[in-house]
């Protein structure tokens, strides 16, 4: 994985690399002290896998335990763990595992893959720029996360109320995560996200100045290729959502250690204020997690349909319009809390709107395509399928939309497999299209076009297999977070479980392509893609120079 | 709060089965009261609540009774009643939602089924449909130079503009079934006190004067014995008569759970310190079964709960064994007061018990 992101005529080892560019540093310097955005965004990249192996892993022992009814192996989890192998410390594991798999996923995987993985590579590329405005800042972005992550992993091994770890949801509810939790895990997966909110604004505070200062000449905002509008707007919203989710935990913390009662009905305090605070930052996470994968899969739609990109400003604004949007809706996730119904229509209402942006999107994807000249390389085959499964995740939001339709969804495997379909099937589609699109780029060799392929179809039917039951289950009842459930839903969970296992197996396939790539893999040309792809980053050589524009290009 | 509180259940448990009715009552008051405290401290919520609720339900309910349902000694009326097989609760293999016996569940999966899922089903093998056919016509084989073409008002406004008309049409039901979700309770509806606990249920009927009885998941054996579905089956159920709306006032006395009852379409988050008001009209007999809908810890998968609606005579008579008066409302005692008072101190307490 080291020389990922050496320079094109290194043919020494990444750590000795240093003889043709005379300021490329040593492995410690390189690695771990590194201010170049091609370096930091392989770190990240490598992160992200790493937390999604750790993320999945954990998603695939809760398939296990749910594959049958009865509860099998929880108290043996939880004791290898090094807790009580009791009937409570199991139950409590379960709580942890849905916990540390939310969180994993959410803060771990999907966001450094998409802003601090491709965006830190691509987006100073795709702008002509030598680097990110604030290199050093962004080394601290990256390290900041990585403790972060150290934070969340380790506070499974600390107690946590009824056994180890942070048995609190993602969603850290108060009061099951004030009172409702002794012990210093939550502390931990709190500070944790601390961390991993503070890297985030940092890296937001660095992609904005990026992007607004540091385009190259003629490059004007309305020329900028999507992926870089996606990051801009996914900047915005982080940097003015994570505050809230920072404020919240922190009186988390203080309610915890200090004795306020921000949360607290008995000292004035109230629960719901939480819930509020949370979902203002909550809801427009979903869709940091999902534009960047907008705009990853706007540039290969147009590279592999030999065509620029459909409806290029409605695409741009539609995204702001999304991003805006997103800061109004957020009590649609608290439909259930008790709110009065004004506030409930309202959000209803708004909730909708959303709709009409994502539409524009789709349809103009589709148009991107009418007319192409279309060839199916493993980036547009997952491209395409994200389209799909992500129209079909956000026709069940809309259905989830209606306050009223919600009472009987709320908190169901429904929900679950909704949020699944859009992230799981969707931003996750999004980080494969993108990786398989821009590897050759990175690492200067070309994947397996057949274990691409191969990995695609095996996923894309897992993952199917994997949700698409969970909508029945939802609709019959069966709620979220269960450990255990009545004999009736036992045939539609033992799906879900099979279709982990294939899923898995794709994985497996693209662990397998990678390793294969980087050993035997074909050295990539400069632009593999041809005449589609029209941006920055393919006039640069596979991989590019370690600090590349020294001369700034200029955009007719 | 958990250590705080199991002896008690215990202490409550063996009480109801050796002592009877009166230190059964005595008991339940007093495991009730930290939930009393916080409730009546805050802004009822959607419509002001709390006041009524409380000193009926802490009234020690003096009348005998027999507090184990599933050995009524006094007043042998009642015998819980059997489930039926594929209503109120799930079916094996079922896909779609459980069939609704009330008017809200009704109106709810006709708007569901008529509207929302043939227009979401539409929508998606639509896209479904364009990109397929986009693969197939402009393969690179077929199409081997691309068209220039990237701006088409007339369609750009076409797709931002049905859109907004279908979610428009969507808007509409949506709109009334919120509306009748939330219309002002009956005069006559019969109001349930409901209180999430880690982990169970505690239900009083505050106008019939039935003090609050605790309802806990039966285990996997016992669920067998009784012929009821495992992890939905309960000991102590909340019986209400058919047709008569139901007025719950939904709290929670330590985390936040939620009431819920798929059959009904009734969901509703039980708050610390909020009183929350929703209302379900049962139209048909028989058991339906919910299970607890927030994460509440430990056991938040092991708190379900089930509803037995009854001809309103077998309900009265259920509600004469558990010591009440169907008829209600029951005049307010002097008792409730000093009640109320003590127990205060517990939450006050909370705080310095947590960590």
């Amino acid at each position: 994985m080291t020389d990922i992101a050496a320079t094109a005529p290194a043919h020494g080892h990444a750590d000795h690399a240093n003889d043709h560019d005379h300021d490329t540093p040593g492995f410690f310097v390189r690695w771990f002290m590194s201010t170049n955005h091609k370096d930091i965004g392989t770190l990240y990249l490598i992160f992200a896998i790493v937390a999604g192996i750790v993320g999945g892993v954990l998603s695939g022992m809760m398939r296990l335990e749910l594959a049958e009814p009865g509860v099998q192996y929880l108290g043996g989890w939880a004791e290898m763990l090094g807790g009580a192998g009791d009937e409570v410390a199991g139950k409590h594991f379960w709580n942890v595992m849905i916990t540390a798999h939310g969180l994993i996923m959410v803060f771990f995987m999907v966001m450094p893959a998409m802003i601090g993985g491709f965006g830190n590579w691509f987006v100073p590329l795709m702008i002509g720029a030598p680097d990110m405005a604030f290199p050093r800042m962004n080394n601290v972005s990256f390290w900041l996360t990585f403790v972060a992550f150290v934070m969340l992993v380790g506070s499974m091994f600390v107690p946590g109320g009824s056994g180890l770890g942070a048995g609190t949801g993602w969603t850290v509810y108060a009061p099951l995560s004030t009172s409702g939790s002794a012990g210093p895990a939550v502390d931990m997966a709190i500070f944790s996200l601390h961390l991993a909110g503070a890297a985030s604004i940092l890296g937001a505070i660095n992609f904005i100045t990026t992007i607004f200062n540091m385009r190259a000449p003629g490059m004007t905002i309305h020329k900028m290729p999507l992926f870089v509008w996606s990051v801009l707007v996914t900047a915005f919203l982080l940097l003015l959502a994570l505050p809230v989710l920072a404020a919240a935990i922190t009186m988390l913390l203080t309610d915890r250690n200090f004795g306020t009662t921000f949360y607290d009905a008995a000292g004035g305090g109230d629960p719901v204020l939480y819930q509020h605070l949370f979902w203002f930052f909550g809801h427009p996470e979903v869709y940091i997690m999902i534009l960047p994968g907008f705009g990853i899969v706007s540039q290969i739609i147009s590279t592999f349909s030999r065509k620029p990109v459909f409806g290029y400003l409605g695409m741009a604004y539609a995204m702001v319009a999304i991003g805006v949007v997103g800061f109004i809706v957020w009590a649609h996730h608290m439909f259930t809390v008790g709110m009065s119904v004004n506030l409930k229509m309202y959000f209803t209402a708004a909730t909708m709107v959303i709709a009409v942006p994502t539409g524009i999107k789709i349809f103009s994807w589709i148009a991107t395509m009418w007319g192409g000249s279309m060839s199916f390389k493993t980036p547009m085959v997952w491209s395409l399928g994200f389209i799909f499964m992500f129209t079909v995740g956000g026709v069940t939001g809309v259905v989830l939309a209606n306050g009223g339709v919600d009472t009987a969804l709320h908190d169901t495997y429904y929900v679950v497999a909704h949020f699944h379909y859009v992230l799981s099937l969707g931003a996750v589609f999004s980080l494969f299209a993108g990786f398989y699109y821009w590897f050759p780029k990175m690492s200067g060799r070309m994947y397996s076009e057949v274990l691409g392929q191969l990995h695609f179809w095996i996923f894309f039917i897992g993952v199917n297999v994997l949700f698409f039951p969970q909508h029945f289950l939802g609709q019959q009842g069966m709620p979220r977070r269960y450990p255990d459930y009545p004999d009736a839903y036992a045939f539609w969970h033992l799906i879900s479980s099979y279709g982990y296992v294939i899923m898995g197996v794709g994985v497996l396939i693209f662990f397998a392509n990678i390793l294969y790539s980087l050993v035997a893999g074909k050295k990539a040309a400069d632009n593999p893609w041809g005449e589609g792809a029209t941006t920055l980053e393919w006039t640069l050589s596979s991989p590019p120079p370690f600090h590349q524009f020294n001369e700034l290009p200029r955009i007719a | 709060m958990k250590s705080l509180k199991t002896p008690v259940i215990k202490v409550l448990i063996a009480a109801a089965l050796s002592l009877g009715a009166v230190g059964a009552g005595h008991a339940q008051t007093a495991a009730t009261a930290p939930a009393e405290a916080p409730a009546a401290t805050v802004a009822a919520n959607p419509a002001p609540v709390a006041a009524p609720v409380e000193a009926p339900a802490a009234m020690p309910a003096a009348a005998p009774a027999a507090a184990d349902a599933a050995a009524p000694a006094g007043d042998a009326t009642y015998v819980p009643m059997k489930p039926t097989p594929g209503v109120g609760q799930p079916i094996d293999r079922g896909i779609d939602f459980q069939p609704q016996v009330s008017p809200i569940g009704e109106q709810a999966i006709w708007f569901n089924h008529v509207m929302l899922l043939p227009i979401i089903t539409f929508i998606s093998l639509f896209v479904l449909g364009l990109m397929l056919w986009a693969m197939f016509r402009y393969r690179a084989k077929a199409n081997p130079v691309p068209s220039k073409t990237t701006h088409n008002t007339f369609i750009e406004i076409i797709w931002t503009a049905i859109p907004v008309l279908i979610l428009a049409v969507i808007a509409v039901p949506s709109i009334r079934l919120l509306a009748a979700q939330y219309e002002p309770p009956a005069k006559d509806a019969l109001t349930i006190k409901v209180t999430g606990y880690q982990w169970y249920w505690g239900y009083a009927y505050p106008d019939q004067g039935i003090g609050e009885y605790v309802s806990k998941m039966l285990t996997k054996e016992q669920a067998d014995a009784a012929g009821e579905p495992h992890q939905l089956a309960v000991d102590n159920r909340m019986v209400v008569p058919v047709g008569r709306q139901v007025k719950l006032i939904i709290t929670g006395a330590d985390v936040i759970h939620s009431f819920a009852v798929p059959a009904f379409w009734t969901k509703m988050d039980a708050v610390p310190g909020r009183a929350n008001e929703t209302t379900f009209t049962a139209n048909k007999v028989g058991v339906y079964y919910g299970q607890c809908s927030e994460l509440c810890g430990v056991d938040h998968g092991y708190m379900p709960i089930a509803v037995e609606v009854l001809p309103v005579d077998k309900w009265e008579a259920w509600v004469r064994s558990k010591g009440g008066n169907p008829a209600g409302p029951v005049v307010e005692t002097a008792a409730a007061a000093p009640t109320e008072s003590a127990p205060t101190a517990a939450p006050a307490a909370v705080p310095a018990a947590k960590n």
